[in-house]
């Protein structure tokens, strides 16, 4: 079938989306719609003395100004991190108190202080600045390590030392015996910078309370609307569940920033209910930086130790976590177990220890980026084995080959247990596509232009599809990470499937059809995905940690199961034969080896005509599923990057950028190397571009594009990808997930090569051309030191 | 955005009796600089007087300069650009890079194409951003600053950050500077914004002067660089750059880059605009 599984079908949704007819949160209008505004602190730390609304009250049009006492009166909740995690002496995290909209204290700059609601989007604002707000400035503290000194400022009251959490895995003492017996040990300090997740549409919400039906709805900009209306119902108390609709409808773009509940939706729903007007809100670029949940920012430091054979005997990691001025929704997993289990690499190794200390600062609350957590364990450990492996004299390669794990499944000593990979293939793979061989000749023909070539190495893995309900449960998660789906074949034929996975990009109307269509061997535009609406969809735990095609498709395949067990049967009774000798192809169910079929929409109409099914049967041809994954997932791949660097200004040009991964199957290879092009651009931005810069008083430096570098088109290369697959075991499709292993993989890739161009490896990300030239001028004065 | 008042001007003097009757009114030119200002919520003028329509503030003009009867061919040609001409204009003018090349190169590497074809050469000069490329030509070519009233010579205009000669309800009509005998512009982008992190223009007039002017890189504007002058005055090459010694004294540090960082640019610029 042309268009199943493995064929480059044109993404369905591309027709809207390049034509301007996409519709998202902002474009719609709702009746009576007012418009949100919110007034911020501009401090990052402050006690709120007073409040003064007068002024904007009293302008024309202005419907009502609404602060934080009021909220909390009218019983709205706190903020829920949904992850609890223990600390290494059994407490529990010290989670300080977040209201929508701050009473007391303000903790960041653009902490939401009130919100105002008029006739206007400028009017609003216009409001929102004529309100009034004493503060009395406190102490301000912005980086992870000035935040755990004795006598820093402190955040939250419950958080001693801005400590939220302690907490180790792995054992320390075999690993501290296995580093002090090493032939060679190898330390490293590292940090992992603070991003903007920057998704083209900026978050937005439209929330209507519908008086004489008691119903309220939200249009919002989400990666998993029923989420936020489980979260919204059951622990902000804006709404009963039953009375909730949230759609998500076309949404620009995530990267793990849409996942969370925000204050502006829940301020929004409860000043639409106080007001009785529709009120939209949509986030302005600068309050996306303000506001929009940051990612990474890690210090750490590293030891990982070899026997004299090169093999790994034991690696200690100590990690502070940055995670702002309060806990996000998953902020404290993705630090933890998105990050510390994942510290084994592709690598053998017996002795793992890992200690993190998650941090309150007065920074914006830090959450799941693009890879979360994953591209943070990636980072220590390729950055360390190829440190180890220049410190040692061997090729980077063959070290890592010489400690990959070969046999399945693998237990690490930190929790995961790696079920299939072929790490060898990926790395050969990959050197023949980059032609590692000639790199020598290429770095001399470049030194003869006056550039320093350099090569590194990353071969990455990580867990996705995430996860196994009862496994998340035990280590702490509020909810269980299966997926629902529901296929409903219609009285002609035609078929909706229903997901709780939600596309923001990823091109889900494409591949979800795909898998449909290869399965019932009909053509993808008889085939229709339905997601984002908490009304349609029965529910869904929605998309982030690349789970759509390994948990949400295998959903669907689960729905598929029942529904292709009902047509035969249905057949079979029809065309009078065994249900074994049933089968579906090119649009019809046929009984094989005979001339006796019935069309594919003949079956349905039989289904919901009734006249003539299978005594006792339900009418109508509707399956639904939950399905709930065994494993995660491990997608792994070897990237190599090769680099130039101009020594005069710190220029540093991507020249050559090779992927070889393995994610199982592949659906849709066209839309694969998209999310594999898209992820690396976002993990050369880290390296290269991106930066969250505060100054001392907690004011974000880079909140504008004329500070915070995205990477753009020339600054990056023609992408070389490959796939060496094998395939899951864990799932049906035998599928492992691609949404963020470019992200994970390639940041130590590229600082690998920089640091191999310039000869420091004392570079940290990103390496902008001013960082590169001074990392060079460090190498310059110890040369001529010696 | 704040609401304004929006007028289209037909003449610059129709646009300068607009400006004096208004309250707190601007000029608007490309709007490159000042409608993101104005959405940002940092400016709020009263009124906007759109030059868009005053076909007299647009295009090039080049005077060829007679000696003794023969046409002169390296340099010395009089340049005049209207305030309202846009970089892609500059850019892409089929006379003046045969005069000039280095002034279309440097209008052809402002922003992006969207600002090339907005952006104009009176707003840049204007705004006197201290990272934009215009100033630093405008300095090294010795130009002079043409508007309703007056003209003013570059070496009085630029008066550092964002403050020029301007008054109040000066409107520029264009500048103008002779072609020089040689010259070069080597412009180092911000990686974020793509303005200059450190521009550095050269050039030798056809009388022999030299100036060399820096944009991006100082603290307070657009300078002109003595010891590099001096150096290329004496010998215009590579060489005698390489023996300057560049101090970080008086140069901006910021996120992207501190003054050590920039006085390198500077020389490396230098070289580079020589080549
Ligand atoms: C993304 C981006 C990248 C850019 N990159 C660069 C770059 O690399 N290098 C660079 O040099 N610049 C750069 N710019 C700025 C660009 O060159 C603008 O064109 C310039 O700064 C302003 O010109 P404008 O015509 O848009 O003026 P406007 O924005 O319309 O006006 C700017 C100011 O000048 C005043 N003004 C305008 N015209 C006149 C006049 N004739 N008389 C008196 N006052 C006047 C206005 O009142 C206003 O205060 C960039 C801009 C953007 C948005």
């Amino acid at each position: 079938m042309s268009e199943g599984i493995g064929a480059r079908v044109l993404r369905k949704e591309d027709k809207r989306f390049i034509t301007g007819k996409g519709r998202y949160t902002d474009d719609i209008v709702e009746d009576n719609q007012a418009y949100a505004a919110f007034v911020r602190s501009p401090h990052a730390h402050a006690r709120i003395v007073s409040i003064d609304t007068t002024a904007a009250m009293k302008m024309e049009g202005v419907e009502t100004v609404l602060m934080g006492p009021e909220l909390v009166a009218d019983g709205i909740g706190n903020i829920i991190c949904g992850w609890g995690v223990t600390s290494k002496d059994g407490s529990p995290m010290n989670m300080g108190a977040w209201s929508a909209l701050a009473t007391e204290k303000v903790r960041y700059v653009g902490d939401a202080v009130a919100i105002v609601v008029a006739d206007t989007k400028s009017l609003a604002k216009l409001a929102a600045e004529s309100v009034v707000v004493t503060y009395e400035e406190l102490p301000v503290v912005v980086g992870s390590v000035e935040a755990l000194e004795k006598g820093a400022p402190q955040l939250h009251d419950n958080a001693p030392g801005n400590l939220i959490f302690d907490w180790e895995i792995g054992d320390l003492a075999p690993t501290d015996a296995a580093l002090a017996a090493a032939a060679h040990v190898t330390e490293l300090d590292i940090t992992n910078n603070r991003l903007a997740p920057n998704p083209m549409e900026p978050r937005s919400a439209i929330a209507t309370f519908n008086e004489a039906e008691d119903h309220y709805t939200l249009y919002t900009t989400s990666q998993n609307p029923h989420v936020a209306r489980l979260v919204l119902s059951a622990f902000y108390n804006v709404a009963p569940e039953h009375k909730l609709r949230v759609i998500a409808p076309d949404v620009g773009g995530g990267f793990g920033s849409k996942i969370y509940i925000y204050p502006e939706e829940i301020a929004c729903l409860w000043a639409a209910m106080k007001s009785g007007r529709s009120i939209k809100w949509t986030s302005d670029r600068t309050e996306a930086f303000l506001t929009d949940a940051h990612g990474r920012d890690h210090v750490s430091k590293a030891k990982i130790g070899f026997d004299k054979d090169g093999m790994i005997v034991g690696l200690k990691v100590e990690t502070k976590a940055n995670l702002g001025a309060y806990m996000s929704l998953f902020s404290s997993a993705v630090p933890t177990y998105l990050y510390a289990t994942l510290l084994s690499g592709q690598y053998n190794i017996a002795n793992i220890y890992c200690n993190v200390q998650a941090v309150y600062t007065n920074t914006v609350p830090v959450d799941a980026y693009r890879g979360a957590g994953r591209p943070e364990a990636c980072y220590v450990i390729e950055r360390i084995m190829e440190t180890a492996a220049r410190e040692m004299g061997v090729d980077p390669s063959e070290l890592r080959a010489k400690n990959f794990v070969t046999s399945f499944p693998h237990q690490t000593p930190v929790i995961m247990a790696y079920d299939s990979g072929d790490f060898a293939a990926n790395q050969k793979q990959a050197q023949d596509a980059a032609d590692v061989a000639g790199f020598a000749v290429r770095k001399s023909e470049a030194a003869t232009r006056g550039k320093l070539r350099g090569l590194g190495y990353s071969n990455y893995i990580e867990a996705c599809g995430i996860a196994p309900s009862a496994a998340v449960g035990s280590l702490g998660a509020g909810v269980g990470l299966w997926e629902s789906a529901e296929v409903r074949v219609n009285p002609v034929g035609t078929i909706e499937i229903l997901t709780g996975s939600h596309s923001h990009g990823q091109g889900h109307e494409t591949t979800f059809a795909q898998i449909v269509a290869e399965r019932f061997d009909l053509p993808t535009e008889n085939i229709q995905i339905v997601h984002g609406d908490t009304d349609k969809v029965q529910f869904g735990m929605g998309t982030y940690g690349s789970r759509s095609g390994a948990v949400g498709m295998s959903a669907i395949v689960k729905a598929m199961d029942k529904v292709e067990a009902k047509v035969k049967k249905i057949a079979a009774h029809v065309l009078e034969a065994g249900e074994d000798d049933i089968v579906i192809e090119g649009g019809a169910v046929k009984v094989a080896g005979t001339d006796k079929q019935m069309l594919w929409h003949e079956v349905g109409l039989a289904a919901y005509t009734a006249h003539n099914i299978p005594e006792g049967m339900e009418p109508g041809l509707k399956e639904s599923a939950f399905y709930d994954p065994t494993n995660f997932t491990f997608p792994a791949g070897c990237y190599i990057c090769e680099v130039e660097v101009d020594p005069e200004t710190g220029v540093t040009e991507v020249v050559q950028f090779v992927a070889s991964d393995d994610f199982g199957t592949i659906i849709n290879p066209m839309i694969v190397e998209g999310q594999v092009h898209g992820g690396i651009a976002q993990g050369i931005g880290q390296a290269m571009f991106e930066n969250v810069v505060y100054d001392d008083a907690g004011q974000q430096l880079s909140a504008s594009y004329m500070d915070y570098t995205m990477p753009r088109a020339d600054d990056l290369p023609n992408y070389s990808v490959h796939h060496s697959s094998t395939t899951c075991p864990g799932n049906p499709l035998g599928m492992k997930g691609c949404g963020e292993a470019g992200a994970i993989g390639s940041p130590p890739a590229v600082i690998n090569a920089i640091t191999d161009a310039i000869g420091n490896n004392n570079l940290s990300m990103p390496a902008t051309p001013a960082a590169v030239w001074t990392a060079l001028q460090d190498v310059s004065i110890k040369l001529a030191a010696e | 955005m704040y609401e304004t008042n929006f007028h289209k001007a037909s003449t610059a003097q129709d646009a300068a009796a607009l400006l004096a009757k208004s309250d707190d009114g601007k000029i608007l030119a490309g709007g490159q600089t000042l409608i993101p200002t104005m959405k940002q919520r940092l400016a709020a003028p009263s009124d906007l007087i759109d030059l868009s329509q005053v076909s007299a503030l647009r295009g090039i003009t080049i005077t060829k300069r007679k000696k003794m009867g023969i046409m002169k061919a390296e340099g010395g040609e009089t340049i005049t650009i209207g305030a309202m001409t846009t970089h892609s204009e500059v850019a892409g003018d089929a006379e003046l890079v045969k005069v000039c090349p280095v002034i279309c190169q440097l209008a052809g590497n402002i922003g992006d194409p969207a600002v090339r074809h907005r952006g104009t050469i009176g707003g840049s000069v204007a705004n006197n951003d201290p990272a934009a490329d215009y100033p630093a030509a405008l300095l090294a070519l010795g130009a002079t600053i043409h508007t309703n009233a007056r003209e003013i010579a570059a070496a009085d205009y630029f008066k550092g950050m964002f403050a020029t000669a301007l008054t109040d309800d000066e409107i520029i009509t264009a500048v103008s500077f002779q072609a020089p005998a040689v010259a070069g512009y080597g412009k180092f982008p911000n990686p974020a914004s793509r303005y200059a992190m450190a521009g550095v223009f050269v050039a030798k007039s056809v009388e022999g002067d030299v100036r060399v002017a820096v944009t991006g890189a100082g603290d307070n504007g657009v300078y002109r660089h003595a010891g590099l002058e001096a150096a290329l005055s004496a010998d215009w090459s590579a060489a005698s750059v390489e023996a300057v010694e560049v101090s970080a004294d008086g140069l901006m540090s910021d996120l992207h880059g501190n003054a050590a960082y920039r006085a390198n640019l500077i020389k490396v610029m230098t070289k580079r605009a020589l080549a």
